[in-house]
């Protein structure tokens, strides 16, 4: 299966993780700063800054979009909850 | 003053100042709230009305039980149709009960809550689109003619939704859960209430501790606000030197062991607990291993010889834990679980942890130790060490070196972490 890297940036962690991995799932196992409330692209709590491979997460759907824009997200600014890891990428809590 | 207050004795508002009315409603029978909080004697749903002289404003609504008593009190003083603003300073279903069956009444009044709140307003109201709402942050306001009402962005206290209301001209601030307390007492106010000291920090330690650094970030905007009283959502309302209450959540939320380690120190605990001795030598082995390294400071403990709460306050503050403990039964001991299920109060985000123990059969504990670890967000740089009973001198050096690797991480040592595998996660 296709392999991806995901980089914790808070706390320097790097994860190889089978393409398709949602961020979630990997931030909480590794035990990185991103806070998750509603787990399922609500509340916007678990926002997190793409710092590197922005094109490596999924799109985000026309929900999550509104959610980001609800939550007054920045450039780049993506739901652990809902992104999925297709390519190397470097996140952060926003 | 007022001792005569008893406002369970009739449903009217009360007015707490010129122009603003308390119109909450008394829970004396309630014991245990959210599930996890005593409540000895019940609580209170604070809500508050403001006349402006362009409208009124209703601050915060009851839980759904208590709405006949709210709106009592509410049209003891006003029209629904003079309803011109409805504050939600937080959307738990404890203060927005009432909410619904308010908007049928006040149709006409727009909803203020915070940005983070919007996607809750919604799931509660089962609303669409055509929900009229503005969302505000800190430094916005809203005008009811002579009067206005400003806002401020604070999050997480308790839920990310929350924010406070202050209304200037007065300098009373609508606090919402912040400064509360469940206690119930038909005196109202806190000059004229019983003993609350007691709920005031226990709703403090349970709801607010968690979430210290957001706390502070509170206590920034507030403190610097003339202050003539502060109107929390549960609880009395604090009229009498309030600023004495904004100071004592500046102490409880500052570190409680400031003294005595330095600040560019780190911290390592190992708390381990044996029966045999195996995993105490282990145990000693590690704390070996991590006070080589300069710049953390590292404690030894056993679980047995001391009590849960000062190990939390410990934990609290503690840079990086170490649990031994040996697998009986297929799992770790209870002492170990005690704390560790002690341990939802204070927030261990990114702290640095790690597992080890002696085993007779098989390994389980370090591995469920870990979990929960990593459920209570902390960091485990390395995989903990399982002994088979007794531990040979290269398995102690082996936990010498654990204790060290993790020491040195704490001080940004050791060099680039390994690349984790998910599989192995
Ligand atoms: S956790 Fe709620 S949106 Fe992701
Ligand atoms: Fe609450
Ligand atoms: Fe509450």
């Amino acid at each position: 299966m296709a392999k991806a890297k995901i980089t914790f940036e808070d706390i320097e962690q790097t994860v190889n993780v089978p393409a398709g991995t949602r961020v979630i799932e990997v931030s909480e196992k590794v035990g990185a700063g991103i806070i998750y409330g509603c787990r399922e692209g609500d509340c916007g709590t678990c926002m997190m800054h793409v710092t590197e491979g922005w094109n490596n997460l999924t799109e985000p759907s026309v929900l999550e979009e509104k959610v980001l824009k609800e939550n007054m997200a920045g450039r780049h600014d993506r739901l652990a909850c809902q992104a999925q890891i297709i390519g190397d990428c470097k996140v952060k809590p926003a | 003053m007022n001792s005569l207050i008893d406002v369970s004795a009739h449903r009217d508002a009360v007015e707490i100042a010129d122009g603003v009315y308390w119109v909450g409603a008394l829970d004396p029978t309630l014991r245990t709230f959210d599930i996890i909080l005593s409540t000895a004697n019940g609580t209170t749903y604070n809500a508050f009305l403001v006349k402006g002289s362009e409208g009124v404003a209703v601050i915060d609504t009851v839980k759904e039980e208590f709405a006949d008593e709210f709106f009592a009190r509410l049209e003891s003083q006003v029209e629904y149709s003079e309803i011109k603003v409805i504050v939600l300073n937080h959307l738990e279903p404890d203060h927005t009960g009432a909410l619904p069956e308010l908007m049928r009444r006040a149709p006409q009044a727009r909803l203020y809550i915070s940005r983070r709140a919007t996607s809750m307003l919604k799931a509660l109201l089962k609303a669409g689109e055509d929900l009229k709402y503005t969302t505000v942050a800190t430094g916005d306001h809203v005008e009811l003619g002579d009067r206005r009402l400003s806002f401020l962005h604070t999050p997480f206290l308790h839920w990310p939704d929350t924010q406070c209301t202050y209304l200037e001209q007065e300098g009373i601030l609508f606090s919402g859960d912040i400064f509360g307390c469940h206690y119930c007492d038909k005196r109202l106010f806190n000059d004229l209430v019983g003993d609350f000291r007691f709920s005031f920090d226990y709703y403090y330690a349970h709801i607010m501790r968690p979430f210290k650094e957001h706390v502070l970030n509170a206590l920034k905007l507030i403190e610097p606000l003339k202050l003539t009283q502060v109107a929390p959502t549960h609880g009395p309302i604090l009229r009498e030197r309030p600023r004495r209450y904004v100071t004592h959540y500046r102490e409880l939320s500052s570190p409680a062991l400031g003294h005595g380690i330095g600040d560019q120190e780190k911290t390592l605990i190992v708390f381990y607990i044996s029966a045999y001795g195996n995993t105490a030598r282990m145990a000693e082995a590690v704390n070996e291993g991590a006070s080589g390294v300069a710049g953390v400071r590292v404690s030894l403990y056993d679980l047995q010889g001391g009590e849960v709460e000062p190990f939390v306050n410990l934990i609290e503050e503690a840079d990086a834990l170490l649990f031994g403990s040996p697998t009986i039964n297929g799992d770790a001991v209870k002492p170990v679980w005690d704390l560790l299920s002690s341990l939802a109060v204070v927030n261990l985000q990114g702290k640095l942890g790690g597992a080890f123990g002696s085993y007779g059969w098989s390994g389980e504990a370090i591995r469920l130790v870990e979990d929960r670890m990593r459920g209570l967000k902390m960091n485990i740089p390395h995989p903990g060490i399982r002994v088979k009973l007794i531990p040979t001198e290269e398995e102690l050096d082996e936990c010498r070196s654990f204790g060290q690797r993790i020491a040195e991480n704490l001080v940004g040592l050791g060099g680039e972490k390994a690349v984790l595998d998910f599989a192995d996660l």
